[in-house]
């Protein structure tokens, strides 16, 4: 069903159109290939691309001597392949992409702000990660950017953002945040709005901007995986995995098969735990306050199992480069076990409660709405994109050990409101629980990790696994000596906050806190 | 005497409004399978709030830190009209039921006048949405007390509760309807659920909370006192209106006692049906709110039409 013979077709349509592609193999374990092209080519390349409905997965860039190498990653049914051009430091400039694929919007700001790279054609240049951090030449990413940086005394306001504008009569703006009246994390919202009818969002991010990526430079693989769980308090499981697994390919060493398990028990354990907060957390939004209390209890329950299983509530440092650092017990299997029935129970309970209120019902189905033709041009991913008819799950289309080895159905909604994104969320808590009954019964005695072995300098690998968000895709390069030369995490929440500003035209203002809830996306893992 | 009386039931009125706050607190929670906090967590919040110093905007004029004073002011004096635990009042007397009104609208327009002065979109937003809440419930409040101030042939709420104890237990269709109109009225007034959501950290979901929301210190203790009065105030209404049994006709200490027995029942009662209520159901949409509030005024236009056709032929 899902061939994977695409890349033969594409390398020969580019052929024709004139454009050299060099492939290699990224790395010895993973499938994922590198093409190497001619920088002028990188937009003509992407128009061929979203003929032949190849997704745009993530953009990077690298600083090495005197060149920038930058990357772009695409898939289709499955397989993934990174793109890559070379430019000159001295004048950096590349064609864009964002003109043709929407989702590498911000990406490319991201990187015009970070490297100083000028992407020439882009439909909206304005800056994006850049505040007022750092003054107006200097490059953070750059390699002779010192980790230090060079801080003012108090970082200016960043108030001079050219938001779009609106004019006429009735037409106001609504600034929201970055101070909330509640504790989330920092953003700011722009609506324009007619009474109550919102006309336009725009979203200003990167209030939580963490220099992830300038001080992963130089670490240690242990060092780096730990980094990785801090980029998203909610998502430590997913980054930490995914960064495991790029640098396990570059070190091209296997994990054991337990250890594969346990990080599948991990995962699942965290997407269900957040699922049941977000479906909570949903239904206060629109004042339904008994469904959160809940979910909040089941929440705290299963988290507190976290304890006795693994020794930390969110799971934090249990996946290690090369394996698990905690096993899971004889003891543990029963408590897990006994975990899976009370939540099949209690949620058997509550879901009819909650599916059979008329006024929930009102609030949710229908507000919210992102088409299936806006999501698959966004790239949306995970139950925002399976919500609204995206099939993609990199857990069964890019299978990855433990999930080569069992079988589970997909959660798919195509209503595309916030009522198909609680749904979707119910079924994949219903998936995941079936995933790890599986796994704890497949739990064979073994080893738990590989030793490690130091990476030859310049390898490198690309991580994709599915977090409770969506798909992960966390890019390492090594240096000589076992050093981290370049990471970028690229969280889900990156594809899917531009989705959230779709998805809340033509609502009034006061529906939008409860579809920025059922998004949800990260503003640290956004931020970087 | 009866001046005294009058006087110790409005202090009383605002003595107790946290104490209903507080019970309602306890039955949502409990509702909720939660813990609940201290009956008199309301008060200590109040005296928290009263000892801390207000931070004020930069942009606010005087009548940013004039209208929390006038806010409880009116509250305080609207709640001195209606009857608690005895029915003859002076202050009844010289003040009528559409008085009652007016206060509340003389507070409401100073809200919507503090929430627009500092300048921020959230408390623009949220005069705004109270402006056309409030344009549609109080004609469906209107209608409703008609209803029942036809049937005692007086504007007066100390002579209508009078009218009703001396009628009897007598089934009226008009009232009924009023009743369900004055239900509906009192939880879009006091901004409860479904309409608004007193608990929320949403700015952009509130309506009483948004014009509210630069208050800080001893000026928002006073707005906070003035709602939970002001619920208090429309719990009272429907109580001793429509069920006015156990309330005190005389002066005489007993009866007193048991007036104010009768009413914290009663209140009580009221707690729990609304917190029951209040769980039951989500927020509607904003836009519902119309439909909502139109309901009522229909079934206060019922009761009357009712009241016309049934009753005052006879």
């Amino acid at each position: 069903m899902r061939s994977s013979n695409w890349t033969s077709d594409f390398l020969n349509q580019l052929n024709k159109a004139n454009i050299s592609v060099v492939t290699s193999p990224l790395n010895q374990i993973s499938k994922i290939e590198q093409w190497q092209i001619q920088s002028s080519h990188w937009n003509e390349i992407s128009q061929l691309a979203v003929e032949q409905q190849l997704r745009w997965v993530s953009g990077w860039a690298e600083h090495i001597d005197k060149q920038f190498f930058v990357n772009a990653c695409f898939e289709k049914a499955g397989l993934y392949i990174v793109l890559r051009t070379q430019i000159n430091t001295d004048n950096p400039e590349l064609p864009s992409q964002a003109s043709v694929y929407p989702a590498a919007n911000r990406s490319e700001r991201h990187t015009q702000d970070m490297f100083g790279i000028r992407f020439i054609g882009h439909p909206d240049n304005r800056r994006w990660t850049r505040h007022q951090a750092w003054g107006k030449h200097s490059y953070p990413l750059r390699k002779d950017f010192s980790v230090d940086g060079e801080p003012e005394a108090i970082t200016p306001a960043d108030k001079d953002y050219p938001f779009i504008k609106a004019q006429g009569a009735g037409v106001y703006e609504i600034p929201v945040g970055p101070v909330h009246a509640g504790i989330i994390e920092p953003g700011h919202f722009r609506f324009l709005a007619v009474g109550e009818l919102i006309l336009n969002l725009e979203e200003r991010l990167g209030y939580v901007h963490k220099g992830i990526e300038k001080i992963a430079e130089g670490r240690s693989p242990e060092s780096l995986a730990r980094l990785a769980g801090r980029i998203s308090g909610d998502t430590t499981v997913g980054h930490t995995w995914a960064a495991c697994m790029a640098m396990e390919q570059a070190a091209n060493i296997e994990i054991p098969p337990r250890a594969a398990l346990i990080r599948g028990v991990l995962a699942e354990r965290e997407r269900i735990a957040n699922h049941l907060g977000d479906m909570g957390a949903i239904c206060n939004d629109v004042a339904f306050v008994f469904a959160q209390m809940q979910f909040t209890r089941l929440r705290e329950n299963w988290l507190r199992s976290n304890v006795l299983v693994f020794g930390h509530r969110l799971l934090m440092d249990i996946i290690v480069p090369g394996g698990a650092k905690s096993d899971i017990s004889a003891d543990s299997v029963v408590v897990i076990k006994k975990d899976i029935s009370r939540l099949k129970k209690e949620l058997s309970e509550i879901m009819p409660i909650i599916d059979l209120n008329s006024s929930l019902e009102d609030r949710l189905y229908t507000a919210g709405y992102l088409s299936p033709e806006t999501a698959a041009a966004f790239g949306t991913l995970g139950y925002v994109g399976r919500a609204s008819d995206q099939d993609y799950d990199a857990r069964r289309d890019a299978a990855y050990p433990p999930y080569d080895q069992v079988e589970f159905k997909v959660a798919l909604e195509n209503q595309g409101d916030i009522a198909s994104r609680f749904w979707v969320r119910y079924k994949e808590i219903q998936s995941s629980l079936k995933l790890i009954d599986q796994f704890i019964n497949q739990l064979t005695d073994g080893e738990i990790l590989t030793a490690w072995q130091i990476p030859k300098p310049n390898s490198e690998g690309l991580g994709i696994i599915e977090g409770w968000r969506g798909e992960i895709t966390s890019f390492v390069r090594f240096d000589a000596e076992n050093k981290i030369a370049r990471f970028y995490p690229r969280d889900p929440s990156i594809i899917n906050w531009p989705a959230l500003e779709k998805l809340t035209l033509n609502n009034i203002v006061p529906d939008f806190p409860v579809c920025n809830k059922s998004v949800n996306g990260s503003y640290s893992g956004n931020d970087l | 005497m009866n001046w005294l009386i009058a006087i110790l039931q409005g202090a009383l009125f605002i003595a107790l409004a946290p104490l209903l706050a507080g019970w309602l607190k306890y039955c949502k929670c409990r509702l909720q399978n939660r813990k609940a906090p201290s009956l008199l967590q309301p008060y200590r919040d109040l005296i928290k709030l009263s000892n801390k110093k207000p931070v004020v905007s930069d942009h606010a004029s005087w009548l940013f830190i004039t209208a929390p004073y006038l806010i409880f002011s009116a509250t305080a004096l609207a709640a001195t009209v209606v009857p608690l635990v005895v029915v003859d009042l002076p202050t009844s007397a010289s003040a009528d039921v559409i008085v009652m009104v007016g206060f509340f609208a003389f507070a409401r327009f100073f809200l919507a006048l503090a929430g627009l002065d500092i300048g921020t979109a959230f408390g623009g937003m949220g005069s705004s949405r109270e402006m056309t809440i409030s344009s549609l419930a109080e004609p469906a409040m209107l209608m409703a007390i008609f209803t029942l101030t036809m049937t005692a042939s007086t504007t007066n709420l100390s002579g209508a509760i009078a009218h009703v104890l001396n009628e009897g237990l007598v089934l009226r269709p008009s009232f009924v309807f009023a009743l369900f109109a004055l239900i509906l009225v009192a939880v879009a007034e006091t901004g409860r659920i479904p309409v608004d959501n007193p608990a929320t950290h949403l700015e952009l979901t509130m309506i009483h909370e948004a014009m509210i929301l630069e208050y800080s210190g001893r000026y928002l203790a006073l707005i906070e006192w003035a709602s939970q009065l002001k619920l208090m105030l429309y719990g009272v209404l429907i109580a001793n209106i429509f069920f006015p049994w156990g309330i005190s006709e005389t002066l005489n200490p007993k009866d007193l006692g048991y007036g104010l027995v009768a009413i914290l029942g009663k209140l009580a009662l009221l707690a729990i049906f609304l917190a029951i209520a209040e769980t039951l159901v989500a927020k509607m949409r904003l836009f519902r709110v119309q439909e909502y509030l139109s309901f009522a005024y229909l079934l206060g236009l019922l009761g009357m039409l009712s009241h016309i056709i049934l009753e005052a032929s006879r």
